[in-house]
């Protein structure tokens, strides 16, 4: 097992600083240029530790990919340096990087059966016959896929081919694993199951684990780290809960989860308080992240479960927001609300379905607040 | 609203009509398999429609005529219908010596009575032709006679050998005999480079008169080689068309795809002029002082001239199908394989080539098949040593007139391709040849 709390500690919260190369797998200032003429990754740092689970997440074309093959080995960096265990290892060829790879496709060679394309990595080594059937049973076993050794990759159904791949990136006992979005062709349920499986396997054998997701509840429930990449940078690498309770910028907020955004600016700032007076002149509670000063454009962002409309749940000096229910929403665990809050008609409350639940009709006018340390005051 | 759901539940949890014998029925009460064989009818109709006119061309202009040439190579009407009475004279002969009086006297009787057909209607022309091509005097010996036929008189033994020297020679007399059926094997023997010995038997010609077994070998080696080198060729270019962006990839196509475009003797006399011994290559050669000026090569009308002559203009048949199979390929097989720890030359002798075996089947089979049979550019530039066997068929068809003879070669060569593809299909399956 790794240690979650100490890869928590060492990454929290904010962009990591550069120059660190104590990971198992470090990029150091990392860049990468297809054409020559735009950066598709900048300025990329990164530190994995041994036996870590980091997912990269982003929108398309963020570079997640790119950085996945510059690890791989299959494009090579225009600038920096990728260290795998403290080596340099931009001059070794891919088949001697030792990494294992899922990818998206699966790329399970598709004229030999399970057991080949299992046991070809365990070939190219020279491992002895005998020593190579025993292992890949041992890996078929591993993901409960005993039975179809024999069968071709055709006859598998996606979730089991899924498997076989998985299977075939640990059979030879790599120290790193890179999966390229390998739940992608999957229906939810059999994602969510292998979701499970997956972690499992990385933790229960050990193996530093690079993910690379579009799907950002995956990202949340499988990590220890998250990388949120966004135009080639990585801009939050952080342990899922702090991502999405601590989003260090308006895109990670945005990106993660839902979120309600207000701008304004900066009225009183104090330590780990401060005041916004929005655009209609509305006054709101918030904790100041990428804003220093009063004065300050900004925009708050506080998520939807967060917002209350009860106000005896908020302190005494807690500022109250007017607001008008325009929609209701039943979707059966929660009841969500749209809202028009200071002149904006998409800000969005939910509650949890429960006996004891305020009841709220389309037309009334309520209060509602926060505490100050769910709403973030960030960049604009 | 309620009310219609619960009856239509009601009616899907009765049980499904069935006629007295207990076949299921539709709900009008026809029976479920008469039912379904209507709807299909009409299917197959509009089905056979379109494949009609197809059908009845290759059933005319291809199944036919192969047909008809197969029938020709065993046809044998010519002396059946010439000399019924002499074949019927000639049934107690031992076939040793010339045949006596009896058997004379009834060949005067079927040459006149041929004389009495009207011209169209005559037998012993073709006669003449026919056992020409088992003994070379025959045509000359029978035209003559013929005209003197009706001068003859008893004994025409003697009035016959008169005549002509021929009909003294029993050899003449056996053939007689030999086809003087309506099916022969005559055409095969000649087309194996054998014939028949005075006893009857089957034996191989003399080593010089040998022709057709050694043309068909050096036909299937000559296929072998181009399709070889259409393979060697073909392989890496269809590899880098493969993973070159479309735009560039189908500009080097038109390049290879040339050969198709120009007209084939365009071609060859641009080969011509590049190949021959006054050529450019060979002038080029021997300024650059790599052979000397009476050593110049010979690299048309011959053996090298056919095969690259027809390696390019068979190139395409290699490539299309290649490169069809390797676009279809994705890069992320060979990335597996290399991150799995094969080298580039493991990843691409274990996991890419066997992958791109239904285009090289695909290809191979194309063009071995096509050059088999290929015969304008051996016509052209292949001169004596590259011939191959669809000439030595050309020839019998157009000049010797041997049709018997090039049919049973044609035969020959469908068999043998026929044979080769049963291999082919038995090694690698033809479904998973790739075409297109
Ligand atoms: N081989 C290539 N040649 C040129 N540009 C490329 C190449 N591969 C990727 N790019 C460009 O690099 C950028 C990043 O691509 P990348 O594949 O890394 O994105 P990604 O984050 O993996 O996206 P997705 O989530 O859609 O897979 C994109 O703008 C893409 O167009
Ligand atoms: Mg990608």
């Amino acid at each position: 097992m790794i240690n979650k709390a100490e890869n928590r500690r060492s990454t929290g919260g904010k962009l990591v600083s550069s120059g660190n190369r104590n990971g198992f797998v470090v990029f150091d200032r990392v860049q990468k240029s297809y054409d020559g003429e735009t950066l598709v990754v900048k300025d990329l740092n990164l530190s994995i530790a041994k036996g870590e689970f980091l997912t990269m997440l982003g929108p398309s074309g963020s570079g997640k990919t790119t950085c996945l093959m510059m690890l791989a080995g299959f494009e090579t960096a225009t600038n920096g340096e990728i260290l795998l265990d403290g080596r340099p290892i931009n001059r070794i060829p891919p088949h001697k990087r030792g990494i294992g790879m899922v990818f998206q496709n699966y790329a399970l060679f598709p004229h030999m059966s399970v057991g080949e394309n299992l046991a070809f990595p365990l070939e190219v080594r020279g491992m002895g016959k005998s020593q190579r059937e025993a292992q890949v049973k041992r890996a078929l076993d591993m993901v409960q896929m005993g039975d179809f050794a024999n069968r071709r990759p055709a006859q598998l159904s996606g979730g089991q081919q899924q498997r076989i791949a998985l299977a075939r990136a640990l059979v030879f006992e790599p120290e790193v694993v890179l999966m390229d979005e390998p739940l992608g062709a999957l229906d939810k349920q059999l994602r969510e199951h292998m979701q499970f499986e997956i972690t499992r396997l990385a933790h229960s054998l050990g193996i530093t684990t690079v993910y690379v997701t579009h799907d950002q509840i995956e990202a949340l429930t499988m990590s220890d780290n998250v990388a949120v990449f966004n135009d080639g940078v990585i801009q939050q690498l952080a342990p899922p809960e702090e991502l999405y309770e601590r989003p260090a910028n308006s895109f990670v907020a945005q990106f993660i989860g839902e979120n309600n955004k207000l701008e304004g600016t900066v009225e009183t700032i104090d330590g780990e308080r401060c005041t916004v007076r929005l655009d209609d002149g509305t006054v709101v509670d918030a904790q100041p992240v990428n804003v220093t000063s009063a004065g300050e454009r900004t925009r708050v962002s506080i998520r939807p479960e967060r917002v209350e409309s009860n106000p005896q749940r908020l302190p005494e000096d807690a500022h109250l927001v007017d607001a008008e229910v325009l929609e209701f929403i039943y979707m059966g665990d929660t009841f969500r609300f749209r809202l028009r809050v200071a002149g904006q008609d998409d800000f969005v409350m939910k509650y949890r379905n429960a006996q004891d639940q305020l009841r709220l009709t389309v037309g009334d006018k309520i209060r509602i607040g926060w505490l100050p340390e769910d709403c973030r005051a960030l960049d604009i | 609203m309620a009310q219609a759901d619960a009856r239509a539940l009601a009616n899907g949890a009765e049980p499904a009509p069935t006629d007295r014998a207990g076949r299921l029925q539709t709900a009008d009460g026809v029976p479920l398999k008469t039912a379904l064989r209507r709807a299909e009818r009409r299917r197959k109709i509009a089905a056979f429609l379109l494949v009609a006119p197809l059908l009845f061309f290759i059933l005319t202009f291809f199944v036919f005529p192969i047909a008809q040439m197969m029938w020709r190579s065993v046809d044998n009407p010519q002396v059946v219908r010439a000399l019924p009475q002499t074949l019927e004279a000639l049934q107690d002969w031992d076939g040793s010596d010339v045949p006596g009086e009896p058997v004379f006297a009834a060949l005067h009787a079927d040459m006149m009575a041929d004389l009495e057909r009207p011209r169209v209607a005559q037998a012993i022309g073709p006669l003449g032709i026919r056992l020409n091509y088992e003994l070379s005097a025959a045509r000359s010996a029978i035209s003559r006679t013929a005209r003197q036929v009706p001068n003859f008189e008893a004994p025409y033994r003697d009035a016959f050998m008169d005549s002509h020297r021929l009909w003294g020679d029993p050899a003449l007399w056996r053939i007689i005999k030999r086809e003087g059926r309506p099916l022969t094997s005559a055409y095969y023997v000649a087309a194996l480079d054998r014939e028949f010995d005075d006893q009857g038997n089957i034996v191989r010609r003399d080593e010089n008169r040998r022709i057709y077994v050694q043309l068909f070998i050096r036909t299937i080696l000559m296929s072998v080689a181009i399709t070889f080198l259409t393979f060697m060729l073909g392989f890496p270019i269809s590899y880098y068309l493969s993973i070159l962006p479309m735009r560039y990839a189908n500009l080097l196509m038109i390049c290879v795809l040339l050969p198709f475009w120009t007209s084939l003797l365009v071609r060859t006399s641009a080969w011509i002029v590049l190949l021959q011994q006054q050529g450019v290559i060979n002038t080029m050669l021997v300024q650059i002082g790599l052979i000397s000026d009476d050593g110049r090569l010979s690299m048309i009308y011959n053996m090298t001239g056919t095969i690259i002559a027809m390696t390019h203009i068979l190139l395409p048949f290699m490539v299309l199908p290649l490169y069809s199979v390797m676009r279809n390929i994705p890069p992320s097989y060979v990335r597996a394989a290399k991150s799995l720890g094969a080298t580039p030359w493991t990843a691409f002798r274990r996991i890419y080539f066997p992958q791109t075996l239904p285009g090289i089947g695909a290809g191979g089979v194309l063009v071995f098949i096509i050059s088999i049979g290929y015969y304008i550019t051996p016509a052209l530039v292949g001169g004596q040593s590259g011939r191959m066997i669809s000439n030595e068929i050309a020839r019998h068809m157009q000049q010797s007139l041997n049709w018997g003879l090039a049919a049973a070669l044609g035969t020959m060569l469908l068999i043998g391709v026929l044979v080769l593809y049963w291999v082919y299909n038995r090694l690698v399956g033809a479904d998973s040849l790739k075409l297109g």
